[in-house]
């Protein structure tokens, strides 16, 4: 059943540098301490921040610059990332495990192993792609909160 | 088991602790689970809050992972230090970090033999091409 009303908490956004190994991360580990202080579930945070955080390394790895737009309502977590970047080709291809684009020096980091968007798929409840060539990608991210009493 | 004897088992040498994060304290950390990767995007899909991670990767984003995968300490394998700026990292996320000089597979044959679990692996979500 749906609650009347699903109230905003908390709204940020924070932005994102494509290239930019040094701070990429951030965001999430942000969002982390975020949800620790609300007093989020450790577990649904893990799989909160897994989800940003391969979001937001995506953007860093492929990506000219991006947006992470961060809200906790009362009954969900809402995580919505846009980038400008040279979008993504085939869609259905970049969500089967294994398949990547990436550079051997983003391989060498331990990244690019195609495992990101099939991972972010599957720590959310509600997952949202959408991209055009030479433009961006969208991403849309939910995962449902417990009632807490 | 304790943090502090799988330092024996594997002779780490400490790479950081300031003050907060004192060797007494993280000592006592239980560690049931490791994980043991070079690729973060394998961490990522299989993790596990509480596990220990051993990898040869010593790049900043080892320890941006570490900390959204909620490990609770890295033991760097084949005798590699980090750089300046991944130790401030660890120092500032409050991560312990050690190295030993044993390859992966020594490491974590030691551990293994000692009761020590790898973390289960999440199986592939079914659509990938093999």
């Amino acid at each position: 059943m749906k609650k009347m009303s699903d109230k905003v908490i908390f709204k940020e956004r924070f932005k994102i540098k494509g290239g930019d190994f040094i701070n990429g991360g951030d965001a999430s580990i942000r969002i982390g301490d975020i949800l620790k202080e609300v007093g989020i579930d450790p577990d649904i945070i893990l799989r909160i921040t897994i989800a940003a955080y391969e979001a937001e390394m995506n953007v860093v790895i492929y990506a000219h610059r991006g947006t992470m737009d961060f809200c906790i309502t009362t009954d969900k977590v809402l995580i919505k990332v846009e980038d400008e970047g040279c979008g993504i080709e085939d869609i259905e291809l970049a969500m089967k495990e294994g398949y990547s684009t990436a550079s051997e020096e983003i391989r060498e980091m331990g990244f690019g192993a195609g495992m990101g968007l099939p991972n972010i798929k599957d720590n959310a409840d509600v997952f949202h792609i959408s991209s055009q060539i030479g433009k961006g990608t969208e991403l849309d991210i939910h995962v449902d909160l417990p009632d807490k009493k | 088991m304790r943090l502090k004897e799988i330092v024996k088992f594997l002779n780490c040498q400490q790479c950081s602790w300031d003050a907060a994060v004192d060797p007494d304290r993280y000592g006592d950390i239980d560690i049931e689970f490791v994980h043991a990767s070079d690729l973060m995007s394998d961490v990522l899909r299989s993790a596990r809050r509480g596990a220990l991670l051993l990898t040869g990767q010593t790049n900043n984003q080892t320890i941006r992972t570490a900390k959204i995968a909620g490990i609770s300490a890295i033991i760097f394998v084949r005798g590699k230090t980090p750089a300046a700026s991944t130790f401030e990292l660890a120092q500032q996320y409050q991560i312990p970090i050690l190295a030993s000089e044993l390859s992966m597979f020594d490491a974590c044959g030691i551990l293994y033999a000692n009761g020590i679990k790898g973390v289960p692996c999440k199986k592939p979500t079914g659509n990938s091409e093999s």
